[in-house]
C-alpha cells in the first residue's frame, strides 16, 4: 500500500484505518484518515473484490455513492457508514476517459443498484455486468449521449426540447383543444 | 400456472398523491414481480446548487422536501462545516435539536395519518391530523413557518427563540402527550389494525443490509440504526433518550417505531428547552477552505446523507443529496413479493416515501372570471397574518 500525501503521511489510526489496513493492497492512496471519516483511492480493476469485503464487515452499509466529473474521468465514491461506530468511509474509483467504465457492485450491495443507475443517467460513468441498466431519472424521451450533471452542460442552453404532445388524433383534431 | 395480468398503480398515485409509477406482475390476486418508475419530478436540485453561494444552497436544499425541510438544510451545512472546521455554539446546537425534533413529530403523524387513510381507517387519519397541527404551530412560533423554516445556516442558526418562545414549545408538546398517548393506544390495540398490519411486509435484518434500508424502515426490523446515536450532531448526545426498535419487519412493526418515537422526540424538545444555554447563535465563518465533507441527519424518515465538494472558491464544486425514500423506497423487491394487492398498496406506503415533488404551487381558478383566487402576495399576506396572531397567542 502506498500512502500518497504531500504534507505530512496520513497515519493509519482507529476505526477507520483499521478499515482500510482489512482492504490491503487494494488501497492505492489514503487522502483522509481521521476519527470518523475516512477517504481513500482504490485499484479500479478489484471494485467488486473491496465492496464484497466491505460488505462482509460488522455493521457496514453502502449509504450511497457519488459520481464527480474531474480531469482524467468520473470519480465514482462509494460512501460506506459503520453503526455503531459513525463512522464513514469513502472508496474512490476512477472510470477513464473516454471509456467512463468501472465494475458494478450492485450485485454484491442492491443499495447501489439505483444510485449507479442514476449516475449512468446524469453523468454518463458506465457500469459493467449491471443487472438492470435501464433510466431511472431522465424520461425515455431525453436524448441519448446528453449528461445533465456534466460541468459543461449548461442548464439554460443545451436543454432538449419537449418530445411532442403524444395524444391520440381524435382529440387533437376536434376543435377544442391543442389547435 | 395461473395467467399473469399486470396492475399499473400510477402514474400518479392515487392515494398517496404524488408522481409514482408502480407495475405489479400478477398472478390472481398474488403480486409474482413488481417494477417502479420514479423521478417524474426530478428538480435537478444538485446542479442548481453548483451555480449558488455556499450560503444560498441551504434554502435550496430545504424545498428539496416539504415535510424534511430542517433535516436537508442541517445536513448541508454539517457538511460544510465539516470542511472549514466551524465549532458551531452551544446554543445553536440545541435550537437545532428542537426544531429537528418538532419536524419528527408532525412528520410521523403525517404517517400515521396517511396509514390509517390507506387503510379506509379514516378516524384515525382525522385523529392524527388533527393532533398534528399544533406541532406546526409550534413550529411556526419558533420559525415563523409551518414548512421550509429558513432556520439553518452556516456556522449556526438564523434566528434566535425568545424564553416566551420556548415556554411556548414546551407546552405545545406537553399537551401534545396526551392526545397522543390516546392515539398510540387506539392504534396498537386495534384488533383490525392487527389483522391488517402484522406479518405483512415482512422486511428481514439481511435485506434490511443489502437494501441499504433507513430509519424506521430498518428499526422496525429489529436493527438499531440512528444517526443521532451513532454519529451524534446537534444537541444530541448532550440529552437523554432512547432509540427505539421494533422486532418483526412488518408494517405493524414500523408504525410501532414511529409512534414511541414521537414520544422521544417529546422528551429531548423538553431537555432542550430547560437545558439550552445562553450566548451566540452562530460562528463568523470567513471562506470555505477546499476539501470535502460528509454531512448526516436522522431525518423522520432514516438518514439523510449530504456529500460537498469546495475547491475554495464561493460556490461548491459537488453537492450531492441522498434522501432517504432512495434506500427505502426499492426494499419493495424484498418486502412485496407473495403479497395480496392490498397488502401491498400498504406495505408500499409503510416506508413512508416522499417523492420531493413539492415544486409546484397549484392555483386555483375561479370558474367564470378564470382569474386566480389568491395570488402569490396574497397567501404570503395570509401566511404572515396567521403568524402575527399566533405570537400574540403566545
Amino acid at each position: 500500500m502506498t500512502v500518497v500525501q504531500t504534507e505530512t503521511e496520513i497515519p493509519l489510526e482507529g476505526f477507520v484505518g483499521e478499515v482500510f489496513k482489512q482492504l490491503g493492497d487494494a488501497v492505492l492512496e489514503v487522502h483522509q484518515c481521521e476519527a470518523r471519516r475516512g477517504i481513500v483511492r482504490i485499484d479500479p480493476r478489484r471494485t467488486v473484490e473491496v465492496a464484497k469485503k466491505m460488505m462482509a464487515m460488522q455493521g457496514s452499509r453502502l449509504a450511497t455513492a457519488t459520481g464527480i466529473e474531474v480531469r482524467d474521468g468520473i470519480d465514482v465514491l462509494y460512501h460506506w457508514a459503520f453503526e455503531p461506530a459513525g463512522a464513514v468511509v469513502t472508496l474512490k474509483v476512477l472510470a477513464r476517459r473516454p471509456e467512463l467504465e468501472v465494475d458494478s457492485i450492485a450485485d454484491v450491495v442492491f443499495a447501489g443498484n439505483w444510485i449507479e443507475r442514476e449516475m449512468h443517467d446524469l453523468l454518463g460513468a458506465n457500469f459493467r455486468s449491471h443487472p438492470d441498466m435501464r433510466r431511472l431519472i431522465l424520461d425515455d424521451s431525453w436524448p441519448e449521449g446528453v449528461y445533465p450533471l456534466r460541468k459543461d452542460f449548461d442548464q439554460v442552453e443545451d436543454r432538449p426540447p419537449l418530445p411532442p404532445t403524444q395524444s391520440s388524433p381524435d382529440v387533437a383534431t376536434d376543435g377544442r383543444e391543442g389547435k | 400456472m395461473s395467467h399473469r395480468t399486470v396492475v399499473n398503480i400510477g402514474p400518479f398515485h392515487p392515494l398517496q398523491e404524488e408522481a409514482e409509477f408502480y407495475q405489479l406482475y400478477v398472478e390472481g390476486e398474488t403480486v409474482v414481480d413488481m417494477d417502479v418508475r420514479i423521478s417524474y419530478n426530478h428538480r435537478g436540485i444538485e446542479k442548481l446548487d453548483e451555480s449558488k453561494t455556499f450560503d444560498q444552497v441551504p434554502f435550496v436544499v430545504e424545498r428539496v422536501c416539504g415535510i424534511c425541510s430542517a433535516s436537508h438544510p442541517l445536513a448541508y451545512v454539517q457538511a460544510v462545516e465539516e470542511i472549514a472546521h466551524v465549532q458551531v455554539p452551544e446554543r445553536a446546537l440545541y435550537l437545532r435539536t428542537i426544531v429537528n425534533e418538532l419536524e419528527r413529530i408532525q412528520s410521523h403523524m403525517l404517517w400515521v395519518g396517511l396509514a390509517g387513510h390507506f387503510l379506509g381507517y379514516n378516524t384515525v387519519f382525522m385523529w392524527a391530523w388533527k393532533y398534528r397541527e399544533p406541532c406546526t404551530d409550534a413550529l411556526e412560533i419558533a420559525t415563523g413557518s409551518r414548512v421550509s423554516y429558513a432556520n439553518c445556516k452556516i456556522g449556526g442558526v438564523r434566528r434566535d427563540m425568545t424564553n416566551e418562545q420556548l415556554k411556548a414549545i414546551d407546552q405545545a408538546v406537553t399537551e401534545q402527550q396526551e392526545p397522543l398517548e390516546m392515539l398510540t393506544k387506539a392504534v396498537l390495540d386495534d384488533p383490525v389494525l392487527h389483522a391488517r398490519l402484522k406479518n405483512v411486509g415482512v422486511l428481514t435484518p439481511e435485506d434490511a443490509k443489502s437494501y441499504g434500508a433507513l430509519g424506521p424502515t430498518v428499526r422496525g426490523s429489529g436493527i438499531p440504526i440512528d444517526v443521532r446515536r451513532d454519529d451524534p450532531y446537534a444537541a444530541y448526545d448532550r440529552v437523554d433518550w432512547e432509540v427505539i426498535t421494533a422486532p418483526g419487519g412488518d408494517v405493524f412493526g414500523k408504525a410501532v417505531v414511529r409512534l414511541l418515537e414521537c414520544f422521544e422526540a417529546i422528551k429531548i424538545i423538553k431537555q432542550c428547552v430547560k437545558d439550552i444555554p445562553g450566548g451566540e447563535i452562530d460562528a463568523k465563518v470567513e471562506a470555505i477552505p477546499p476539501g470535502e465533507g460528509i454531512g448526516r441527519v436522522e431525518a423522520p424518515r432514516g438518514e439523510t446523507f449530504h456529500y460537498v465538494r469546495s475547491d475554495g472558491s464561493n460556490r461548491p464544486v459537488r453537492h450531492k443529496i441522498r434522501a432517504p425514500s432512495f434506500n427505502n423506497v426499492p426494499t419493495f423487491k424484498a418486502s412485496c413479493i407473495g403479497l395480496q394487492i392490498p397488502d401491498v398498496a400498504i406495505t408500499l406506503a409503510s416506508v413512508d416515501p416522499c417523492y420531493s415533488c413539492t415544486e409546484r404551487m397549484c392555483v386555483a381558478v375561479d370558474a367564470q372570471s378564470r382569474k386566480p383566487m389568491y395570488n402569490f402576495a396574497e397567501l404570503v399576506k395570509l401566511s404572515q397574518q396567521k403568524t402575527q396572531r399566533l405570537l400574540k397567542q403566545w
